[in-house]
């Protein structure tokens, strides 16, 4: 019996048993609080709820011009959805002309769709219906107070034109606001072909500048002046597939899938132990530093965890087990043989290793490739099943080793039978 | 246990299997679910169980043709299918249909909507990265063992894949995305089963030069076969617990990876070795010549 080595390895599953306890409970010492991993990992909208849209360009762009097209489209949805107040939205660009709009918490697609696109597409235009200038002239638009003839300050849409604007504008207005017929001094301001002032022109305006007025609030004025900021979608965009997930049916799901998770490992638990004994137990311990790596490296990743995802990480588990199991039965045959439980650790593991890595690897290439190639759902499979072979593989190999090995110098490895034989 | 005397029956039990599942696939194609045919599903918990009748007097009015399953532990929520691409507001009328004729207090619902094309999209891309999948893998194991070990391991990769789709064109198990992200797991996952075979192969080539190869293999597999048996197990189990407990999402998934690690796990046993011998074989017959 080695006392100090007796002390280390009590010390490290005390370790190990305080970090689950803190992944599953939450602890909280004083004012630092560390919540339960459960809850500080992200959740993908499967579990967390909300809408997500997948929209497509209707465009017959391609190469570079798609892709800056779709740049723009992307940050001009960005920015509506930011007025909306959701929290942490994800737009995100898939292929070469998809758009994936997720957001968190809404629960009314068509309201979200609307939003998204809104085409906003501001004109000024004369009597005669020719446009004068277009949302694209708009260098800056923003809400300004303007008082009205009671002496009310009223909120108003104030514009800057680009110069292209600025010389169309003064063109038009010059020639408008020489006719004699009131009509036909009007310039009317359209958004999404409905009139939403109709101003009458008296002088020549040539610095650029227009006002909106109309009966706005702070809110409309600001909601406005940020839809003609944003500006109109380049391409036309087409809802290709709607998703809507209630929150309570998402957290049901990750409850269930939680449960589950941990049945599987108790199960797995007992089951390593009962095959082989002392050595199974040990990596029981390394199965759960190998779960806390997991779960830790997600959350320090920003991973969002999704069901194919908690499938592809219980998938992992069963793999992780698998490193061990071939690493266990080889010392087993080393101990048939005859070899002292030393020598069979040391030949086990390295006979083990090369199976470990060529399986682990050909198995991790596939992870990558569904990693790189694949879209939604079938991405965060593959980053789980990555993260889950890569911390299995550590775990197995240096971790296992050495919970191994302190063991065998804290009995003595004198009893074959504890290892199996 | 002689794998390579009795190689021709393994095969002959695979090969059987996916004879009739091709047939069937032939003569019947594939369920698709909607993902793939394009359409709406709606799943709504209701809080008890109600019948389909009384579902459809509020479905009929969207879609007569829609289809209504029972889903939950308690089947007390519905799933409506419909291949109609129902608008938004039709969606949100239904479900508020049904809060208000069950008085559900809370609103527990989900809805998908997926347009006609991107189930081939899904499926074309699916293809894809499978294709480059296994083309990377072969050309790993070929440098880590050597070419015909490569073909032999794909060759039961394929197998496991055949099996699996056949299993679903015989059942009519509707085939759907996460189906798709199952397949590609048990690409990952059988292949790792044949290659810790393989290794040991590897290895006892290495060891006993002289031996037949047909000693060579069933040795091998005899000495990994316990391995082979207890992590497929355990694998098995932690699938089939997600497979119970888990919710309609999590079983459309898990399913499939239960057929696949079965498949995989004979295939890496009674198919890829004894291809191995006769890719081997044939070397040695060519060269005797």
């Amino acid at each position: 019996m080695n006392m100090k080595n007796t002390i280390l390895f009590i010390l490290i599953v005390a370790i190990v048993a305080f970090s689950s306890f803190v992944a599953i409970n939450g602890v909280e010492i004083g004012k630092y609080k560390i919540g339960k991993a459960k809850e500080s990992i992200d959740l993908g909208l499967d579990l967390a709820g909300g809408v997500y849209v997948i929209l497509e360009a209707q465009t017959d762009a391609k190469g570079e011009e798609l892709q800056k097209l779709m740049e723009q489209t992307k940050a001009i949805i960005n920015e509506r959805v930011n007025g909306l107040g959701v929290s942490e939205p994800n737009i995100s660009i898939e292929g070469e002309k998809r758009i994936r709009v997720e957001l968190a918490g809404i629960d009314d697609p068509q309201e979200a769709i609307d939003i998204i696109g809104k085409t906003a597409q501001l004109q000024f235009i004369d009597s005669n219906k020719n446009v004068v200038v277009t949302g694209k002239n708009v260098r800056s638009s923003e809400v300004k107070f303007q008082q009205s003839n009671t002496g009310k300050e009223n909120p108003v849409v104030a514009l800057e034109f680009d110069k292209e604007g600025t010389e169309n504008f003064a063109a038009a207005t010059k020639r408008v606001a020489e006719k004699t017929n009131i009509e036909e001094k009007i310039i009317y301001i359209v958004l999404d072909n409905q009139v939403i002032s109709s101003p009458v022109v008296q002088d020549v305006i040539t610095d650029g500048k227009a006002v909106i007025s109309g009966s706005f609030d702070i809110d409309s004025a600001s909601k406005l002046a940020t839809l003609i900021r944003a500006g109109a979608l380049p391409v036309e965009m087409k809802e290709l597939q709607t998703s809507v997930i209630g929150p309570t049916l998402g957290l049901e799901a990750f409850d269930r899938s939680v449960k589950a998770g941990g049945i599987a490992i108790l199960l797995i638990f007992i089951f390593m132990i009962i095959m082989y004994k002392l050595p199974g137990f040990i990596s029981c311990i390394a199965l759960t530093i190998y779960t806390l790596i997991v779960i830790f490296s997600m959350e320090l990743l920003g991973v969002k965890l999704t069901l194919p995802g908690i499938a592809g990480l219980i998938l992992s588990i069963g793999m992780a087990v698998d490193a061990n199991v071939l690493i266990f039965e080889r010392i087993k045959e080393e101990l048939r043989i005859g070899k002292t439980v030393r020598t069979s650790i040391d030949y086990g593991f390295k006979r083990a290793l090369t199976s470990v890595l060529d399986s682990n690897i050909t198995t991790l290439i596939a992870g990558v490739v569904l990693y790189y190639f694949g879209t939604g759902p079938i991405k965060g499979f593959g980053v789980t099943l990555i993260l889950g072979i890569v911390a299995s593989m550590i775990t197995a190999v240096f971790i296992t080793k050495y919970l191994l090995k302190l063991m065998v110098s804290i009995t003595g490895g004198k009893n074959t039978k504890l290892y199996g034989a | 246990m002689n794998i390579i005397k009795n190689k021709k029956i393994f095969l002959g039990i695979s090969l059987a299997i996916i004879i009739v599942g091709m047939v069937m696939l032939l003569t019947k194609g594939f369920n698709y679910g909607i993902d793939f045919t394009g359409g709406t599903l709606i799943q709504i918990k209701i809080g008890k169980t109600i019948t389909v009748d009384e579902a459809k007097e509020i479905v009929d009015e969207y879609d007569k043709n829609a289809s209504i399953l029972h889903a939950g532990a308690e089947k007390d929520e519905i799933i409506i299918k419909s291949t109609l691409d129902l608008s938004n507001d039709d969606i949100t009328n239904i479900i508020d249909k049904f809060v208000e004729k069950y008085n559900i207090e809370n609103k527990n619902y989900q809805s998908q909507k997926f347009g006609p094309f991107m189930g081939k999209e899904i499926r074309s891309k699916a293809l894809l990265s499978a294709l480059i999948a296994t083309v990377a893998m072969l050309i790993y194991i070929s440098w880590r063992f050597e070419v015909k070990f490569g073909i032999a391991a794909i060759v039961a990769l394929v197998h496991d894949v055949l099996i699996t789709l056949s299993v679903y064109a015989i059942f009519r198990i509707p085939v759907n995305s996460a189906f798709i992200a199952a397949i590609l797991t048990i690409l990952g996952y059988s292949i790792n089963d044949t290659i810790v075979i393989f290794d040991r192969i590897r290895e006892n080539l290495k060891l006993n030069p002289k031996e037949s190869i047909d000693n060579i293999i069933n040795n091998s597999i005899k000495q990994s076969l316990r391995r082979t048996i207890n992590t497929s197990l355990t694998t098995l189990v932690s699938i089939t617990v997600l497979y119970i407990l888990g919710v309609e999402d999590v079983r459309v998934l898990a399913f499939p990876l239960i057929i696949g690690i079965i498949s995989g796990t004979y295939s890496s046993l009674f198919i890829a070795s004894p291809l191995w011998y006769d890719l081997k074989n044939r070397e040695s017959t060519k060269t005797a010549i």
